[in-house]
């Protein structure tokens, strides 16, 4: 899938209109625009306090943006993110992992995926009874629930430690397994906060094939394809794996377009090292 | 630490000494003061100044002799990475435990040699077994601290009180809607604290036992005010009531034995002993629910549950409204075993009593929760011949229990499925839930 075609090509599935996010006086990200396309890993960069995580936490709901628009093409229609919950949002088809990672430490590697299809999962309990007596219709729905977690279990290689608990883990496994709980969400697109952060090499390289396959729909047996939108630091990632590059600084979006072109931008790069400050 | 192992056993014994010692000089001046000297009426009235330097010395060798045997055979808390093979030990020994423990309340009636005190004895013990069940719900599962859970007991209690007095209701029909009325209570509470966490959130919960118990105690018209409730229906066996009388219509005349007021305690062990195990297979079942996964998903963190679609404030409202409801069940069976109920017997220290069973217990273990209760309840009766002290000698068995256990009897945590064995995850990993 190469970057150019998808650029013209495929339909958006995130639209980020004129997203304004303000802190009492502090313009953190000022009318910043850009879509992210349906089948592309997208990357938001910016030097530190250029405006990516807050950015982030308005996609996301973390954040409530102050103006502006979010819109995610998911299969079944238009959700309009700048007005949903963040659980909503959750259940719109927008899944996250965290700068510093967030597991459920205390619960072993497979309760972690289960937790992330509770919503699905609860729609089965039929308001609990069904579920308490352990009928039928309910198993069904654990058995096929366990099937998806053990697939990205295998997706992750952490299917050896399905049964350990997840603050056990090492920290590349940690991260591997907050993607995997994403991807249990059934979403349309996976926001990673930082993905990378604190791998080594090789883990990198391995995080970049999984990325990859997510993206491209060969990551687990069975998973649809699902868009990619990344906040990273590690250009070394951003330039191997992305599609489409976003580049903020001061809350404004500077430069946007295959890593290849953002790359050889003077903007960028006279922002990257702090030069020209000319604004 | 290092030096000692250099200085070998000598080096050892001396530093332990020394610890000794300074524990036991800390000691001192405290009990100088605390216990050495002493204000006494003296028969002419005036204040008299005793001292009491016999009791001082030997507290202070109490303290020195402690200490060195706490130094020496480490008595230390056992770390809270405790190994997984420990951990795994633990819970195959629960798992006998259990049954036993269970096979032994069911034929305690019949042990020979147990009396009504016994029994009576059997009762209360159940009821805070329940009571923690309940709890255990709320604040080891969900990890929401509730300081004020006796509130949902006492609304169980008069619920049952209150619809037998002026609709002349039976205890069967009281027993399911004193549950619901306590859930419905407890769905109030949850609304307005659901953004608090922790310590905001104990306290919130505290005023609101409180609340409760004041509203109990003031509107005397409907209540009784401090009079309590009194002449409140004893249960019946299915319709049979128990009394002396061996006529056709009660329980001895219908099963043609001899009346004896051993019956109904028997009956009401039997109940409270039914009323604990549904809780207990309720909380066993739903911890495998989706809703339970999400309770422990919350206790470990709120952040990660949004991001995961579900939604917080129902996830807390239905752990709030379950353990409220078989606080409920618990007050219901409370007030029909008493006939007769009053504000005073729903005061704070009960529900400290009942988070102390679970913190105690090991907050999530069933099997930890129901032996607290036994230790905590049966102790404190165990304990009546020695009057004041024993709340001292009750408070320091707590302490070591705390310093031996900081994590509860049963610290560990069983995984609600597995793709293997199912293994215990130590204490040391699982969150206790800031609310």
């Amino acid at each position: 899938m190469s970057a150019a075609l998808s650029m013209q090509d495929a339909p958006p599935i995130l639209e980020v209109e004129a997203l304004t996010m303000r802190f009492g006086g502090l313009v953190a990200v000022d009318a910043v625009s850009f879509t992210a396309r349906r089948g592309d890993i997208t990357a938001l960069i910016g030097p530190n306090g250029a405006g990516k995580t807050t950015v982030f936490n308005c996609i996301t709901g973390f954040y409530r943006p102050s103006d502006g628009a979010l819109r995610l093409h998911a299969a079944d229609g238009v959700a309009e993110l700048h007005r949903l919950k963040d659980h909503r949002i959750a259940r719109a088809g927008v899944a996250r992992t965290f700068q510093n990672i967030r597991l459920f430490p205390g619960m072993t590697a497979l309760e972690n995926l289960l937790v992330a299809q509770t919503v699905p999962l609860q729609a089965k309990t039929g308001f609990g009874i069904v579920a308490l007596l352990g009928l039928g219709a309910y198993r069904k729905a654990e058995a096929a629930a366990v099937a998806r977690a053990v697939a990205w279990l295998r997706a992750t290689n952490l299917l050896d430690r399905a049964d350990d608990p997840a603050g056990a883990l090492p920290y590349g496994a940690q991260r591997r397994l907050e993607i995997a709980r994403a991807m249990c969400t059934a979403p349309s697109l996976l926001c990673l906060d930082e993905p990378a952060a604190g791998l080594n090499p090789r883990e990198s390289d391995e995080l970049a094939r999984l990325l990859r396959a997510i993206r491209d729909g060969t990551a687990a047996e069975g998973e649809p394809a699902v868009s990619v939108l990344l906040i990273e630091h590690d250009m070394g990632i951003v330039m191997t794996i992305s599609d489409h590059v976003v580049v903020l600084d001061h809350g404004r979006k500077i430069a946007e377009g295959p890593p290849a072109v953002v790359r050889n931008d003077r903007t960028v790069i006279a922002a990257y090292l702090g030069e020209g400050d000319d604004d | 630490m290092s030096a000692f192992s250099q200085g070998g056993a000598g080096g050892r014994i001396t530093a332990a000494l020394r610890d000794a010692t300074i524990a036991a000089a800390v000691a001192f001046g405290l009990f100088v003061v605390m216990v050495g000297l002493r204000t006494d009426v003296s028969p002419t009235g005036a204040l008299v100044l005793r001292e009491r330097w016999t009791e001082v010395a030997m507290l202070c060798a109490l303290v020195f002799a402690g200490r060195l045997v706490v130094t020496l055979w480490g008595l230390r808390p056992q770390s809270l990475g405790q190994s997984p093979e420990r951990a795994a030990a633990m819970a195959r020994a629960g798992k006998l435990f259990a049954p036993l423990l269970l096979a032994a309340a069911l034929v305690l009636p019949f042990v020979p040699g147990i009396g009504r005190y016994e029994l009576d004895l059997g009762i209360l013990v159940l009821t805070y077994v329940m009571l923690g069940w309940g709890l255990n719900i709320v604040v080891g599962l969900a990890g929401l601290l509730d300081l004020g859970y006796v509130a949902f007991y006492a609304v169980g209690a008069y619920s049952y009180a209150l619809l037998a007095q002026y609709f002349g209701l039976s205890f069967w029909i009281c027993l399911p809607l004193a549950g619901i009325l306590a859930a419905f209570w407890g769905i109030l509470l949850g609304f307005p604290v659901l953004r608090l966490r922790g310590d905001y959130l104990a306290i919130v919960t505290l005023a609101f036992g409180e609340i409760i118990r004041i509203v109990l105690l003031n509107w005397v018209s409907l209540t009784g005010g401090p009079n309590g409730m009194s002449g409140i229906p004893r249960p019946t066996f299915f319709g049979l009531p128990f009394n002396m009388s061996g006529e056709p219509g009660t329980f001895a005349g219908f099963f043609g034995i001899e009346p004896d007021p051993v019956h109904r305690v028997v009956f009401l062990y039997y109940l409270i002993l039914g009323l604990a195990l549904l809780t207990n297979w309720v909380t066993i079942r739903i911890r495998r629910q989706p809703i339970g996964r999400a309770w422990e998903a919350l206790r470990e963190d709120e952040i990660a549950c949004r991001a995961l679609g579900i939604n917080v404030r129902n996830t807390k409202l239905t752990a709030f409204a379950l353990g409220a409801m078989f606080g409920g069940f618990a007050g219901a069976f409370f007030a029909t075993r008493q006939g007769f109920i009053s504000p005073e017997s729903f005061t704070f220290i009960e529900s400290a009593i009942i988070l102390a069973i679970v913190v105690l217990g090991g907050m999530g273990s069933q099997v930890g929760v129901a032996v607290a209760a036994i230790v905590m309840i049966g102790g404190f009766e165990l304990f009546r011949d020695l009057e004041e002290w024993r709340m001292l000698v009750f408070g320091a068995a707590m302490v070591v229990i705390m310093v031996l256990r900081p994590r509860g009897l049963v610290g560990s945590r069983t995984p609600t499925i597995a793709l293997g064995e199912k293994r215990a995850i130590g204490a040391g990993h699982v969150s206790e839930g800031r609310g």
